[in-house]
């Protein structure tokens, strides 16, 4: 598996120098959101707005009525909770070109409460006028940046950083999901991070006999009901979402809005956060202790399909490069 | 685009109507007209650069919220001018003192008389609190705090294309309690942010009363100079006073005019109501009549006719 470097730097740079109506915001973790190259080689569309994000929120809606389109960097939790009210009213209220790049989403930082964000998905995708994206691997986060500036209104993106996965060689483009796998016995969705673990559990599934239809989704809103109902009467045995958020509001819950809004009887798992909040510590030993893992994953298809698989945590540990090598492959689908 | 009439007269004319208005729907944000008359009528008549309203003096109904379907959705901001790169914009803070706006749209002929039978109806553009799509309102305001920072990040974008027109955003004083007042003021200096000016209504009423009894804040003029904003004090019904800030000059920081204003000026029958200024309701109809007398007398009109109000 190819790892990429710091995707979202050079992406953004590349992108915005292009584009001079696109500005660089940053409430003081310009290095934390890998912006500090680009506000040191481009001062003039750069703004340090400081540890102050209620203002800069209103202050970018302000900058979207100028004609600009700013991108703000901050963990994502930051673009949210607190400044909720400007978001509203600064933001998706007037339908401002703002593009809000949230890092570290869910459990992949060590920060605990504070720095997770949780049901950020949850908050966004209720917000009338907001486009929202969760880029699962380098490509998407290399290609989120102009995808998200395509769009007249405001979006919120799940940013990945550091050392990326690259697991597709095509683009992400909004409203166009992946189909992984094509199986009959169980469908699992995923975003983000969560894609990588089912495709690490695909590859000891599919040895022991499973039959696993595989979707990941980089556009959370809007939200393409009717595929994930077309996919979902595909299989047999039922659905698993799994996600790197709190199962209510996020894909869990998309999900099952849309199989009870098409009338689909299909059981449905739902892994991830389970109305908790999370804490301190490194992201595989998170995605462990809240079954978020690919081991959470294989232990729900046998729930649903009533079968043991045998599979262990040495069996996953043994197919982790196999899988995700096939992954490339994958995307041809 | 100048008036031909004079602001004093303008001023008089906005408490006339909100008075008349308010005696007629039985309550009304009295006490905002009577502290911001002067300053609204200033920054209509004479201290922005508006140009004319590109928008039909009868408001139109309201025409559905934003989103990507409402292709022919309109902000109330044609009621002040062209949004071009000469003409300045004009952010109303204080949502609640939309009643006082819409009167001096009026007196100022941007709206017709008929605008404000609209006010508060259902269906209508002329909402109680100002939304975006109200006459004269740019962007939602109701949420105090957020006008300043809206106006300092499209001052900035303004002074980044070369446009000559400045952002005004008219403020009240009990906006200084919310903190993004204070965020918005410290990046306005640190980006030096020069075409923003507030004209701050203080008042020092809020909606529980006086504001030393809610939340006391000090010496907010010291406070604005230590964040990094020129600060003028004036009297907020001297409209040479008020020339005389507007001219301060403030390169490289925003300029704030705190306009110390009486939330009874030419209504003092309203001080029996002191403190509980923010709306004022008529508690039994002797005293709406007591009051209809009284005031119309302070203003120098007939008092309103009530029948079938």
């Amino acid at each position: 598996m190819e790892m990429v470097n710091r995707p979202y730097a050079r992406a953004f740079e590349a992108y915005a120098v292009q584009h001079p109506e696109v500005l660089c915001l940053s409430a003081d973790l310009t290095s934390s959101c890998e912006v500090d190259g680009f506000r040191d080689r481009h001062p003039d569309q750069f703004l340090s707005l400081g540890m102050a994000e209620q203002n800069m929120l209103s202050f970018a809606g302000g900058l979207g009525l100028a004609g600009f389109r700013p991108f703000l960097h901050s963990f994502g939790v930051f673009l949210y909770r607190r400044p909720y009210d400007q978001l509203m009213a600064s933001i998706a209220y007037p339908r401002r070109q703002v593009r809000l790049m949230g890092f570290l989403p869910g459990v992949t930082t060590p920060g605990g409460m504070t720095h997770q964000a949780i049901e950020d998905i949850s908050v966004m995708r209720t917000i009338p006028n907001m486009t929202v994206l969760e880029a699962g691997d380098a490509t998407e986060v290399e290609s989120i940046v102009a995808a998200a500036d395509s769009v007249d209104g405001p979006v919120y993106c799940r940013i990945l950083r550091g050392s990326v996965p690259r697991l597709f060689d095509t683009p992400l483009e909004i409203g166009r999901m992946r189909v992984l796998a094509e199986g009959t016995d169980v469908l699992v969705i995923t975003a983000g991070i969560t894609t990588e673990e089912a495709i690490r559990a695909r590859g000891a599934l599919d040895r022991a006999g499973v039959s696993v239809r595989h979707l990941h989704l980089n556009t959370l809103k809007p939200f393409d009901a009717a595929q994930i109902v077309a996919h979902a009467e595909a299989v047999k045995h039922g659905v698993i979402t799994l996600e790197n958020h709190l199962v209510v509001g996020g894909i869990g819950s998309m999900v099952a809005e849309a199989l009870a809004e098409a009338g689909l009887a299909r059981r449905l798992i739902r892994l991830g956060l389970q109305d908790t909040y999370a804490h301190g510590g490194s992201r595989p030993y998170l995605m462990r202790y809240y079954g978020m893992d690919a081991l959470s994953l294989v232990r729900a298809v046998e729930g649903l399909t009533g079968q043991q698989t045998g599979i262990n945590e040495d069996a996953l540990g043994a197919v982790r490069v196999e899988a995700v090598h096939s992954a490339v492959k994958a995307e041809a689908l | 685009m100048r008036n031909s009439r004079a602001t004093e007269d303008v001023a008089h004319g906005i408490r006339c109507r909100v008075f008349e208005h308010s005696m007629r729907n039985n309550g009304g944000y009295l006490s905002q007209a009577c502290s911001a008359a002067e300053q609204l009528a200033f920054l209509y008549n004479e201290a922005l650069n508006l140009g004319p309203s590109t928008m039909p003096l009868i408001p139109p109904p309201f025409g559905g919220v934003p989103s990507a379907g409402n292709t022919d959705y309109r902000t109330g901001a044609g009621y002040n001018g062209p949004f071009d790169a000469v003409h300045d914009r004009l952010f109303i803070a204080p949502a609640h003192y939309a009643l006082v706006a819409y009167a001096c749209l009026i007196e100022v002929g941007r709206m017709a008389p008929e605008g404000l039978e609209m006010f508060n109806q259902d269906g209508s553009s002329v909402e109680m609190i100002g939304a975006e799509h109200s006459p004269g309102m740019e962007v939602h305001n109701g949420t105090l705090g957020i006008g300043l920072s809206t106006g300092a990040g499209l001052a900035w974008g303004r002074k980044r294309r070369g446009e000559t027109g400045e952002v005004c955003v008219y403020m009240s004083d009990g906006e200084v309690q919310e903190g993004q007042t204070w965020e918005a003021v410290q990046a306005a200096a640190h980006h030096g942010i020069d075409n923003l000016w507030a004209l701050m209504d203080v008042n020092r009423q809020q909606c529980d009363g006086a504001m030393d009894s809610v939340m006391t804040v000090g010496d907010i003029a010291a406070k604005f100079r230590n964040f990094g904003a020129v600060v003028a004090e004036v009297d907020a019904h001297d409209l040479s006073a008020l020339r005389q800030a507007k001219a301060t000059p403030h390169e490289g920081r925003p300029l704030i005019v705190l306009a110390h204003s009486s939330p009874t000026q030419g209504m003092d029958f309203l001080m029996r109501r002191f403190p509980r200024l923010h709306y004022v309701r008529f508690k039994s109809d002797e005293e709406r009549a007591e009051m209809n007398v009284a005031i119309a007398a302070e203003l120098g009109i007939a008092p309103v006719d009530l029948k079938g109000h």
